[in-house]
């Protein structure tokens, strides 16, 4: 939960669950083991269709859910449930605790549901002087520590054995030992005991079927089946989100949803019921049956341009799974009640501004959330889209309007790049580096040594180093980007040499800027909007077949993130979907264009050679074998490491916002690095070069690190090294 | 449409994937020795791996003593003939076969029979009606669940039971259950444990013919 009232105070938070040791080794062995799990499961499935499949019927549920509900109720009720729908999270607690007072209801055991932790419902329940007993492991786990859930599908993830033995050893008033098969036995017959008590059940669902009424559980445990079956009174709350029109759509959503999030084919239960069953206990051997509604903001959501995809949601947890920062930091501070991408997102729908505007800032953008996502939500856009909202709700930090202000005017940003490059000499003592960090620097920034502006900018040097082809088989724009141009012009420059003689004519348009990555991830959408007109104008890319950048981040930027900044039927909209089109980036152009071959280099060199796959490459432009080809085909001894598309923490400007993550997160993939006795480490974005590079030579690791260009342009002209 | 052989190998591998126990039986005699045999070779009521001794809060101790001394048998809703076939079994094992009430019985029982409706191959996925409640505590709260699944009724995919399943949900008071190995968790730690609320194993017998 977040109580944390700035973001100094939320930083302070996640510097105390990095200490933890045990969270850390835990999340840790989780996220190295959970994508291998996940792919046995999804073996021999089409995933991209299937996700597509999941947000078409999501989308088109969602679009009507008015008229589901309406048949849902009407099916529901013939069968004698009550249907409730709450307008909100307070209202939702009432009515329930209205259902036990009126059904004479004192003991309540409950099953799993997130839809209950968003309205808090033990606590409104407990308060009206009612027992209430979680019964799924891990929430009897939290409930007895007075916590909230640090993952959607495994809330008790930050626990240890022992920590939960202790809580055992009080709950049952005696020792108990940290053996974990018996700490589940002894959950077993506790709370065996609790189901006999009780008067009414309280259970989730996953599905709510609207042409019959019936509604779907998906559980491991048994308890679900248990709270359902063996109190008198049984009430199923679940948000209006989870109405599907039919059991088809349900059984599809089923088909990705256990697989998602724990890597299983299909769960212990699948619960199929349709109104008041069977009861021995109940009035005439039946159940009394209420289904409520909880609507808390979703209908209203549902009809939003932008944000509606959020309710394609299914709560499999899996953009927690495979997020860099949620395995630092812990679902207690990368969420407030939800948890993981969607959980930062749904906090400001569920929960308000308040708890949500630290949490939204805490997104590196590695778009691993999304590549994993059960029904392709655009996450790591929709969280910086609510981190903007909120930006303009209650107005722009200096820092990032000033940034917005610069990057929006080209000549002043150059202008202020050029006079750093003055400023630093004191600091850099005439190396590359920045050797001691100028005061604008915290210590924490110290992490990784951090470049020099350079002495001449690409742009000046162009002049010079521009390429004559005469006749040209492929016409090329370069879009730099500002690391590159100003920071990394070496890099650029090997980028040429490794096209030469191939054919290609190079222009570089000097109107060219930053590609405004930066101010979109500052929550600056009116600056990227702005610098994105610039550039568009400025590569003219009508005259061009391709516009080529070295950069990955830029590249996926102009890719997926100018289209997205217009208003769809403008003219912005239509120039920025036919630049877009052209953008390629400079592995896949040199691969899949050009065909460069071993036949254009030199001898094999063999030197043992690793990479790293830049999130914005790997995921953004779904690249993901170019550069390793290239690499093989340059004659260097490729030797993979282990999570190669894991986030090596740069993140742009994350890295210097919250950089003892960053630094965490580069340690673990400088040891994945280490552990293939690679010399030379290859990468394709300078921005991962820069946070490697830093960070190798902070540890004192002899690794070259180098932009693909580089490696290419040495392996083609061997004899100039 | 796979064969009859190539849905059961498959149902069989993927349920034995997820820890159930699978046999085939050539008869229906045969799966009812199978099942008083695995009765009457159990220990009885082993709420916990170390055994009953180990120290509880007096509620659930309170529970556990509830249970029968004798090995219990839970068969609801079987057809009468087939009963008596089951009952005169287990009055030679010493096997207290009950068919209703199983309420009264939360403290333990044996072993839980009940027959499959249909079969998922592939998830090894039993489907059972479960309207009645006997039945449904039967597959509960059982410390070992055994299904009797007809060979016939395996379908490949839950999508080739989207119709009679269709019919089933639209039927007021129905409790249609998937059950997929026996019941688990992984709650500590990641650490899979199997036996959770629900039974402690699960063991389904393919029916020949």
């Amino acid at each position: 939960m977040q109580t944390a009232r700035d973001l100094k105070g939320y930083k302070k938070e996640i510097q105390g669950a990095l200490e933890n040791d045990f969270l850390r080794s835990a999340m840790d062995k989780f996220a190295v083991a959970y994508p291998a799990s996940r792919a046995r499961a999804f073996a021999g499935i089409d995933v991209p269709s299937l996700v597509a499949e999941i947000a078409a019927i999501k989308d088109a549920n969602l679009a009507r859910l008015d008229e589901l509900l309406a048949e849902f109720t009407r099916h529901a009720e013939a069968c004698g449930v009550k249907v409730h729908l709450a307008e909100d999270a307070e209202a939702a607690n009432r009515i329930i605790a209205e259902i036990a007072h009126a059904g004479g209801a004192h003991r309540i055991v409950k099953s799993k549901s997130m839809t209950a932790e968003e309205t808090l419902l033990n606590h409104h329940l407990e308060a009206e002087g009612l027992e209430v007993v979680e019964t799924d492991l891990g929430e009897w786990i939290i409930q007895l520590r007075h916590e909230g859930p640090s993952h959607m599908v495994m809330p008790a993830i930050h626990l240890s054995r022992h920590q939960v033995a202790d809580l055992f050893s009080e709950v049952t008033r005696t020792r108990q030992d940290a053996e974990i098969e018996r700490l589940v036995k002894v959950s077993r017959r506790e709370l065996r005991a609790r189901y006999v008590e009780a008067d009414m059940g309280i259970t989730g669902a996953n599905f709510a079927i609207a042409d019959t009424g019936a509604i779907g559980i998906t559980t491991n445990e048994g308890n679900a089946r248990l709270v359902a079956t063996l109190p008198r009174i049984h009430v199923a709350l679940m948000g209006i989100d989870k109405l599907v029109s039919t059991l088809t759509d349900a059984l599809r959503i089923n088909r990705a949803l256990p697989r998602n999030a724990t890597g299983q084919k299909i769960t212990s239960y699948v619960t199929w019921i349709t109104g008041p069953v069977a009861c021995a206990a109940g009035p005439e051997g039946r159940k009394e049956m209420h289904i409520v509604f909880l609507d808390n903001g979703r209908r209203a959501l549902a009809r939003d341009p932008i944000f509606a995809q959020v309710l394609r949601c299914v709560r499999c947890g899996a953009c927690a799974n495979v997020c860099p920062v949620y395995r630092m930091v812990g679902g207690h501070q990368y969420g407030h009640i939800y948890i993981g991408a969607i959980g930062l997102i749904l906090t400001y729908f569920f929960h308000g501004r308040d708890k949500a505007r630290n949490l939204v800032q805490n997104c590196i953008n590695c778009g691993a959330c999304k590549a994993v996502c059960a029904a392709g939500i655009d996450l790591p856009h929709l969280i910086k889209e609510i981190h903007t909202r909120i930006q303009d709700e209650t107005g722009h930090p200096l820092q990032s309007s000033m940034l917005a202000k610069v990057l929006a005017n080209r000549g002043l940003f150059h202008r202020l790049l050029r006079a750093a490059r003055v400023a630093q000499k004191p600091i850099t003592g005439g190396t590359p580096y920045l050797r001691h960090l100028p005061m604008i620097f915290s210590k924490e920034q110290n992490f990784r040594v951090l470049p020099a502006i350079a002495e001449v900018p690409f742009r000046d040097r162009w002049p010079v180093l521009r390429p004559r082809v005469e006749r040209p088989r492929w016409r090329v724009a370069l879009f730099s980007g500002c690391v590159q141009d100003f920071v990394h012009p070496e890099q650029l420059e090997a980028g040429l040499k490794s096209m030469e003689g191939l054919g290609v004519r190079v222009e570089f348009p000097m109107g060219q800027s930053c590609c405004g990555l930066p101010a979109q991830m500052m929550g600056e959408k009116e600056a990227a909007r702005r610098v994105a007109i610039q550039n568009m104008a400025a590569m003219a890319t009508e005259r061009c077949d391709y516009i080529v950048t070295l950069c990955a981040s830029c590249a996926s930027h102009l890719t997926h993130g100018y289209p997205k900044l217009f208003t769809e039927g403008t003219e912005e909209k239509r120039l920025a979907q036919a630049f877009s089109a052209k953008v390629i980036s400079f592995s896949r152009f040199l691969s899949e264009v050009v065909k460069i071959g071993p036949e254009h280099f030199g001898p094999a060199v063999g030197v043992k050679t690793t990479y790293h796959a830049p999130c914005h490459l790997c995921r953004g432009l779904e690249e993901h074998e170019a550069p390793k080809a290239l690499i093989k085909a340059a004659g260097m001894d490729f030797a993979p490491a282990a999570e190669e598309e894991t986030c090596c923490g740069f993140g742009g400007t994350y890295s210097s916002k919250f950089p003892t993550i960053s630094a965490q997160i580069l340690e673990l993939k400088l040891a994945d690095i280490e552990r293939t006795g690679a010399a030379v480490l290859v990468t394709e974005c300078p921005g991962c070069v820069m946070q490697l590079r830093g960070g190798a030579k902070r540890a004192g690791m002899p690794l070259k690190v180098l932009h693909l260009a580089e490696a290419l342009a040495e392996a083609r002209a061997p004899a100039d090294k | 449409m796979p064969s009859r052989e190539t849905l059961v190998t498959e149902f069989t591998a993927r349920a034995e994937e997820v820890s159930a126990v699978v046999s085939t039986v050539a008869s229906i005699d045969a799966a009812l020795d199978h099942v008083v045999d695995l009765c009457a070779g159990k220990e009885a009521c082993q709420w916990l791996l170390a055994g009953c001794e180990a120290p509880l809060s007096a509620p659930a101790e309170n529970l556990c003593a509830t249970a029968a001394a004798a090995k219990v048998l839970a068969a609801p809703g079987l057809a009468e003939d087939l009963r008596d076939r089951l009952a005169q079994r287990c009055r030679a094992n010493g096997i207290h076969l009950v068919e209703g009430s199983l309420r009264q019985r939360l403290g333990g029982i044996d072993i839980g029979l009940t027959f499959a409706d249909a079969g998922i191959a592939e998830t090894g996925t039993l489907v059972i009606d479960s309207s009645d409640e006997e039945t449904r505590l039967a597959t509960m709260i059982s410390e070992v669940h055994v299904a009797i699944l007809p060979a016939g009724k395996i379908v490949a995919t839950a999508d080739d039971l989207a119709v009679p399943l269709g019919q089933a949900l639209a039927r007021p008071g129905n409790f249609t259950a998937f059950i997929t190995g026996a019941s688990r968790t992984a709650d500590i730690e990641r650490v899979l444990a199997i036996g959770v609320h629900g039974p402690l194993a699960l063991h389904i017998l393919i029916l020949e013919d």
